[in-house]
Order: structure tokens, then C-alpha cells, then sequence
């Protein structure tokens, strides 16, 4: 019995979605404990991440804020952070697309970095998935993740400043990315739009509002789409 | 000095209008495309869109780790080449994620 249904395909996302509560977590409590230390109560600090849920771009505003910077730059900021949710949004277009309006609306307010790459790696595994059951292993994907760090987030502010250092949590997030994209890692093309990211992003770090990330991203989807031509043309001589 | 503590209406502006605007930034072309299709130059570049963003989120962080100030870290960045290399070759994230943590706890106690 080898036939995925929606109902499988929902299981397959709740375990390939289950590492990554060990990102989420530490995340979301940093997050809670730094909003405390602004001055942010538990309900807000709470409301902050069932609204905008997005950690960096949370960190981002916060930051800010607490430099008293104009709300036009706060906001600007935050959302230039988030510019690469839309990159995610275009690149699950083709696979989402075929569903019901309000599913993409679900699926677009649960959109997390975590969430976007294992599910893209999941379709890229199983081409001949039907939209539903992509849709199906999405919804699978955020299931053990969107609890997690509201309740985090909440802990956090509840524990506030009493957090122990030392931990070097703050790495939890680099270690969690590099592990879900070293296997995405799999033909010349995807080696060589990653090379070029990271060349990108560390040669055009000192442009304002994160907008290195941006250009690293285009340039890398540049580079890999030209990669791919190539060898496609390598191929048929 | 700067003042720790947010003014309350700035924040709740802060937090409808970043939240409103975020989900506008998944929804479009998710939402607004649908089940059009793209032209195949389009597709082309979508399909590296994970491999090309997440290492440039990355990179920065871990050779200019916030923890440090920005100054480069060898327990840091020996953990993220560890995390790369393995994940490379085994393939499984969890064992990726405990190889590189491992490192960077077992470099962090030799060098701390």
C-alpha cells in the first residue's frame, strides 16, 4: 500500500516538521524574555507573536523601538526582514496554487522559514503529489511548530530576565538552517546559487534594513536558474 | 541613554500594521497567482528560491555571531561547518543539528 493520501501526507509533514521545534523553542523564549526586558507584558508580548509571527522581524521591531526610532523606520525595517516570505509565497505558488482560497490564507498567515523549506523539499521528493496533498503535509509542517512558539513566547515572558546565559542559544537558529539545507544541496545548480548566496549576503552586509539578504537572494536564484540552463544544454551535446 | 521601555500606543501601531503587513508579503503571490500559470523563466528561478535565501540568512550570523558583537567565533564557526558537512553527507537533519551543536559545546567548554 503505497498510495499517499491527504491524510498521510498530513502525517509525513507533522514528523518532518517536528525537528524543528528544537529551533522554534529557544527562539520564541528569547523572544519573550528580550520583550519583558522592553517593558512588554505577557499579553503583549504574546499578541506581538500570534499577529506578526515572524521571530526575526519581531526581534527586528523591538530592537527599534527601543532605540525610539520613527514608526515609519520601524516598520520598514521589520518588513524588509520578511521580504523573503514573499520569495517563499512565489515559490509555493506552483504547488499550492490549485487550492482553496482560504487553506492559502491559512497557509500564508503559518508561512515560516522552517515550514517553507521542509515542505519545498517535500515536493521536490514527491512530484506527483496532488495540491491537496501538498496542502496536506503543509498544514502537517506547522502543526508541532505554531503551538510551540506561541507557548514558548509566553514562557519566555513569564520567565523574563531570570534566563540563564551561557547557553549560546543564539545558535540554535545558524545550526537549524545549515542542517535543513546542506541536503537540499543536491545538483551543481543548487550547490552553485547557495555558494552565491552566502558570497552575496557576506559581501553586501553593510546595506541598511537587511536588504543584503534581498540581493543575496535574487542573485543566488540568478546564478542557479543560469547553472541549470547550462548543464540542461551540457546534456544534449 | 536609551529608554527601555516602548510607549504603549507606538506598540500596539507597530504591532496591527507589521502584522498586517507581513501577512501581505506571504498572501501575494500565494493568494493573488492562484493556479495561473507562470512562464518557465519564472519557475526556472523559484526553484532555487530555499537553497539561495536561507544560506544568505545564515551567513552573516554565523561569521559575525550577534553573541560575540560581530566578532568571528572558531567554536561558531567550526559548528556551522560541521552542521554543513554533515547534513551534506548523511542527509538527516536531526543528525546535522546534534553534530554541530556538539561541536560548538564541546569547543565553547575547551576554550571558555
Amino acid at each position: 500500500m503505497t498510495v499517499t493520501t491527504p491524510h498521510t501526507a498530513y502525517w509525513e509533514g507533522v514528523r518532518d516538521g517536528l525537528p524543528f521545534i528544537l529551533v522554534v523553542a529557544p527562539f520564541a523564549l528569547l523572544f519573550g524574555v528580550v520583550a519583558t526586558e522592553a517593558g512588554l507584558n505577557v499579553w503583549e508580548t504574546l499578541a506581538f507573536s500570534v499577529v506578526v509571527i515572524a521571530g526575526a522581524a519581531q526581534f527586528t521591531a523591538l530592537q527599534l523601538m527601543q532605540e525610539n526610532a520613527p514608526t515609519v523606520i520601524v516598520l520598514a525595517s521589520a518588513l524588509a526582514v520578511n521580504l523573503r516570505m514573499a520569495m517563499y509565497s512565489a515559490s509555493l505558488t506552483p504547488h499550492l496554487g490549485a487550492t482553496p482560497v482560504w487553506q492559502r490564507a491559512i497557509a500564508a498567515y503559518m508561512m515560516l522559514d522552517q515550514s517553507y523549506a521542509c515542505s519545498i523539499l517535500a515536493y521536490e521528493r514527491n512530484r506527483d503529489w496532488t495540491a491537496a496533498q501538498k496542502m496536506a503535509f503543509y498544514f502537517g509542517a506547522v502543526t508541532p511548530v505554531v503551538p510551540v512558539w506561541y507557548a514558548m513566547t509566553v514562557a519566555g515572558a513569564l520567565i523574563g530576565s531570570s534566563m540563564p546565559t551561557g547557553l549560546a542559544l543564539d545558535f540554535a537558529v545558524p545550526i537549524t538552517f545549515i542542517a535543513m539545507i546542506a541536503p537540499a544541496l543536491r545538483t551543481l545548480a543548487h550547490k552553485a546559487a547557495a555558494t552565491a548566496s552566502v558570497v552575496l549576503a557576506l559581501g553586501f552586509a553593510f546595506v541598511p534594513f537587511n536588504l543584503g539578504l534581498i540581493i543575496a537572494g535574487i542573485g543566488g536564484m540568478m546564478v542557479g536558474a543560469q547553472v541549470e540552463l547550462w548543464m540542461d544544454r551540457r546534456a544534449r551535446t | 541613554m536609551t529608554d527601555p521601555i516602548v510607549a504603549k500606543g507606538t506598540l500596539w501601531t507597530v504591532i496591527i500594521l507589521l502584522g498586517l503587513g507581513s501577512f501581505a508579503l506571504r498572501f501575494a503571490f500565494l493568494g493573488l497567482i492562484g493556479n495561473r500559470p507562470m512562464p518557465d523563466w519564472i519557475m526556472r528561478h523559484l526553484r532555487y528560491t530555499a537553497v539561495a535565501v536561507l544560506p544568505g540568512l545564515v551567513a552573516p550570523l554565523a561569521v559575525w555571531p550577534g553573541a560575540t558583537d560581530g566578532v568571528p567565533d572558531l567554536p561558531r564557526l567550526a559548528a556551522a561547518l560541521t552542521t554543513l558537512i554533515i547534513g551534506y553527507l548523511t542527509k538527516n537533519v536531526l543528525a546535522a543539528i546534534f553534530s554541530g551543536a556538539g561541536m560548538l559545546y564541546l569547543l565553547l567548554y575547551l576554550l571558555g
